[in-house]
């Protein structure tokens, strides 16, 4: 049996990455390109990223979509985190399992009916539209996903430790912020940029529960996108990509070298008499 | 086995024959059912003060439940749970005077040893400065001192299992519960820490609960054992009383290595009874009184090392004996196992303590031998 | 054995039912509760107002006035769709698209995945994040991109040209060929991540022991790996299925007029046309078509999840 990749193996892989990763490339390199034809080489030019920081509108909108996402991120990790508890600490109470339905489906629920269903529910309460429901459809739609990932946290997570804080004087809250909380934490915070980047992403729900006032960076792309493609979205979108992708390798470097670290003291401690 | 900590205070302490000892834990009637199953079934028990007692069974006979209810974490479906004669049956587990260690450990991983001890001190409010003495004394008590700043991912596992020790005893519990507390140690070390555990019993005039489904545990830690079996006591004893006289089949099948044979009560009195097989063609007497009807089915119980296999019939009559053909013989190093086929082709095992380094062995494969015993060695058990 | 609300001493503190009621009342205000109003103004008739509907029924005019309501109830909308041909083909249209993605996406992630699997433990970590980060950067930035490379005067056709492959530049941009490259580039990673997932579980022994019993590799993958990637094969079809039936992005930017998704459909209804009640007619027969699809990768989640424990 051979152990390691077969040439079909890696030439797979080698193709799927480059259909992944060739795209974004060609994005990100034609951003820099001197032309107004997105497509026409002419020259390495940093002056689409000077345009996008002068252009004030756009700016604007990307300043609204990242306090939505701060806003949205921050109240669906507490929200999805109880969400969490509630599926992996309550047992089965009644209406669990349409609670269990409510947190999977809006996963998979295409985003228009979440966007409809949302506006047409803000205008029925008379709610303005605006900043503050973009906040309450990103906060309803990202809780989901923080809850996900939480919970297969909470799954693996040893109930003994909880019981052993109890058996020593500790009350169930109080052992849920000494013992549960932190030892989730990766996992909240793992959620937390989860609903971060998909409330920086969201542009059918933000359409939907959007108004006057209140355009997002995702509307304002794909309002310019419509009209062409411009070296100058190249440029925004060239600089979204970056964020997120040191984000993503930070988050996974530090996660590795504590894993890492952790590996090393237990192999010492083994060997410990 | 040796039982070396067992000083003449020790065996002098047996507050359960003592009708005006008043216990320290008393289930009454404790029933715990999760859905149809019935975990714990109408079970009454006595725990006193400083003993050291030893839940014993398979997986699923309850036992773990049965601490769990003391630790707090399950709460009876029927009957009450008594600690110092309070009804605690519905106490909270981080309201009880119990601490528990757990098979896992269940040391917390993001803090130090020395937080791990002091956790509970900390819950109960107690002074900054009586906490760290408290936890330098837990940590000399496990010989951790030099370990109190690392986190329990850099510990070994005998390491570890010293600090989930000091955590649950630095309450200074009224009992204290270990579940499997050795489980996860290899053999070795697991036989030096029973003794530890015993001393350590001794020294701080504790009482301990455990649950253990290993009888060569149970039997050396324990002053008494209580076997478990679908939810029920089948026996509580001490373990010299469990090996030597168990109550049942069960118990006897599940201490030890032991012969069954089928048969009858032939006839019964002043003290003696006197067993029949047919199918073996095997009479034997035992020096033993029991309940046991005269023609009853019944089953002679007999250890292995308490049968001794020779070429030659035993010359004192009074012993008995029957023939039968070395089947197969199993070495063990310490002692070897005889399998011993009988005419009605029932197999019987004798052990022999291998006294000599001699590698032939006198009785081989195929040879035609006597098994033998006393009266005073074997026990009739009902069907 | 134990959970919190089984367990003794637990019940004395009702504030801890907080922990459900939160986002339970949440979840039914802000999700649930839409969707009975969304199946209320499909309901209704059309009006040039603001809001602009008719309400349906309305239950602040009284019950007698809800009565009342309930006559002139109208499933003229449902009609409506049944009557148009464009409604019903975009909804076949939309199906069609979903399920025959989802098999190209099938037949290029497991390949992916199979090879991820099988490359050497160091590399995984770089390999699984590799395929995370696409995840992780903008949906509608990764299908910008591609508009540039798939345009007439774009780098495919740059390139084609450039190679003498072609005389003529393809036409590939607002046609469904466009929104299947679409599609199946942005949703790579939904599928190559859950195969993945259970692909890495499987135990290298057991393909020695099927070789020890003188399988050959081919028809031991077919006998071993194969049924027991399957979770992830199911997991990551619904995964990429059902968002797919009800695509916007991918179908609005890429595809041409002879693309119909019944997503495109909604959302010009609604925002082109403004006729709210027509829009939610549409989404409430779409979320009918994927209410199926939707219940049985919940319970195969639930029960992975179960599993898990």
């Amino acid at each position: 049996m051979r152990k390691g990749p077969s040439w079909f193996n890696v030439v797979s892989i080698t193709l799927g990455f480059v259909f992944l990763y060739l795209p974004i490339l060609l994005l990100v390199v034609y951003s820099f390109n001197e032309s107004r034809l997105v497509t026409v080489w002419a020259g390495f030019s940093t002056k689409w990223y000077g345009e996008m920081l002068r252009n004030q509108a756009l700016m604007d909108a990307a300043w609204v979509t990242v306090r939505v996402a701060l806003l949205s991120a921050s109240v669906a990790t507490v929200l999805g985190t109880l969400g969490a508890v509630t599926l992996t600490r309550f047992g089965r109470f009644p209406g669990r399992t349409m609670f269990s339905g409510m947190i999977y489906a809006p996963l998979v629920m295409p985003d228009v009916i979440l966007g409809l269903s949302l506006l047409l529910m803000f205008v029925a309460v008379g709610l303005d539209r605006g900043f503050w429901t973009v906040v309450l459809a990103h906060t309803t739609f990202t809780m989901c996903y923080v809850a996900v990932v939480v919970q297969s946290r909470l799954v693996a997570f040893d109930r003994d430790l909880e019981e052993a804080a109890m058996d020593l004087g500790c009350p169930p809250m109080k052992t849920f912020f000494l013992i549960t909380l932190p030892i989730i934490l990766p996992a909240v915070v793992a959620g937390w940029m989860l609903a971060f980047t998909l409330s920086l992403d969201d542009l059918v729900i933000a359409s939907f529960a959007t108004g006057p006032g209140a355009t997002t960076l995702p509307m304002k792309i794909y309002s310019q996108v419509r009209l062409g493609v411009t070296p100058e979205i190249n440029a925004v979108s060239t600089v979204l990509i970056v964020i997120v992708t040191i984000g993503v390798i930070i988050a996974s470097v530090t996660t590795k070298r504590q894993e890492v670290a952790r590996q090393k003291a237990e192999r010492m401690a083994a060997a410990a008499p | 086995m040796g039982q070396k900590t067992l000083g003449p205070v020790r065996r002098s302490f047996a507050p359960w024959l003592d009708p005006q000892a008043k216990p320290l834990i008393r289930f009454e009637n404790v029933t715990k059912r999760f859905g149809d199953f019935v975990a714990v079934d109408d079970l009454s028990i006595d725990i006193y003060e400083r003993e050291f007692f030893a839940l014993l069974g398979p997986s699923g006979c309850g036992k773990t439940t049965l601490l769990r209810m003391l630790a707090g974490f399950e709460t009876p479906t029927e009957g009450r749970i008594l600690l110092d004669g309070k009804d605690v049956s519905r106490v909270p587990p981080y309201r009880r005077p119990v601490n528990m260690m757990f098979q896992s450990y269940a040391l917390f991983p993001h803090m130090s040893v020395e937080a791990n001890i002091a956790f509970g001190l900390k819950q109960d409010g107690m002074p900054k400065a009586d906490i760290a003495a408290r936890v330098e004394e837990m940590l000399k008590l496990v010989k951790l001192e030099q370990f109190a700043k690392r986190r329990p991912h850099q510990l070994s596992g005998g390491q570890r299992q010293r600090v989930a020790l000091a955590r649950s005893l630095a309450k200074r519990p009224r009992v204290l519960l270990l579940d499997e507390p050795l489980g996860a140690l290899d053999k070795k070390l697991r036989e030096a820490t029973q003794f530890e555990l015993t001393d350590l019993q001794q020294e701080l005039g504790m009482t301990f609960v455990i649950v253990t489904h290993d009888q060569e545990e149970a039997m050396t830690v324990a002053d008494r054992i209580a076997v478990m079996d679908h939810g029920k006591m089948v026996q509580v004893a001490t373990p010299s009383e469990i090996y030597e006289q168990p109550a049942s089949r069960y118990v006897a099948d599940f201490i030890g290595d032991i012969n069954m044979i089928e048969g009858r009560i032939e006839a019964s009195g002043e003290g003696r009874t006197r067993f029949r097989s047919e199918a073996l063609g095997l009479t034997a007497d035992v020096l033993d009184a029991t309940p046991i009807g005269v023609g009853e089915t019944s089953w002679l119980a007999i250890r292995p090392e308490k049968v001794s296999v020779s070429h030659e019939p035993p010359a004192d009559t009074s012993v008995n004996a029957v023939e039968g053909e070395v089947w197969d013989i199993g070495y063990l190093g310490d002692v070897s196992i005889y399998h011993v086929r009988l005419a009605g082709g029932k197999t019987i095992k004798a052990t022999r303590a291998n006294v000599t380094r001699l590698i032939e062995r006198p009785i081989t494969w195929d040879d035609k031998v006597w098994l033998s015993w006393s009266p005073d060695a074997a026990l009739v058990l009902a069907a | 054995m134990s959970d919190i609300s089984e367990s003794a001493g637990h019940k004395a503190n009702p504030l801890r039912w907080l922990v459900v009621a939160i986002p339970y009342l949440w979840l039914l205000v802000f999700f649930l509760a839409p969707f009975f109003i969304v199946f209320k103004i499909s309901l209704s008739q059309v009006a040039i107002a603001m809001p602009p509907y008719v309400p349906a029924f309305d239950l602040a005019a009284g019950i007698s006035r809800f009565f009342a309501d309930l006559k002139e109830l109208t499933f003229s909308n449902y009609l409506w769709l049944t009557e148009d041909a464009l409604y019903w083909k975009s909804y076949l249209s939309s199906v069609g698209i979903a399920l025959v993605s989802t098999l190209i996406l099938l037949a290029i992630g497991f390949p992916v995945a199979y090879g991820m699997a099988r490359s050497p433990k160091a590399w995984r970590p770089t390999l699984l994040m590799l395929v995370i980060l696409p995840f992780w950067t903008s949906f509608l930035i990764r299908v910008y991109a591609w508009i540039g490379i798939l345009k007439k005067e774009g780098l495919l056709n740059q390139f084609l040209l450039w190679v003498g492959a072609i005389n003529e530049p393809l036409t590939i941009i607002n046609t469904n060929t466009a929104v299947y490259i679409g599609i199946v580039y942005s949703y790579l990673p939904f599928m190559i991540l859950p195969l993945y997932a259970s692909l890495e579980k499987l135990d290298e022994t057991l393909l020695e022991a099927a070789s020890d019993l003188g399988c050959p590799p081919t028809k031991a993958f077919w006998l071993i790996t194969f049924p027991l990637a399957l979770p992830g094969v199911i997991a990551g079809s619904f995964l990429c299925f059902i968002p797919i039936v009800g695509e916007f992005v991918i179908p609005d930017l890429l595809g041409g007029s002879e693309t119909m998704m019944i997503g495109k459909t909604l959302w010009s209804e609604f925002f082109n046309n403004r006729d709210w009640p027509v829009s939610s007619a549409v989404a409430v027969l779409l979320l009918l078509i994927l209410v199926v699809p939707i219940v049985v990768f919940q319970n195969s989640q639930m029960k992975a999840m179960e599993a898990g424990k």
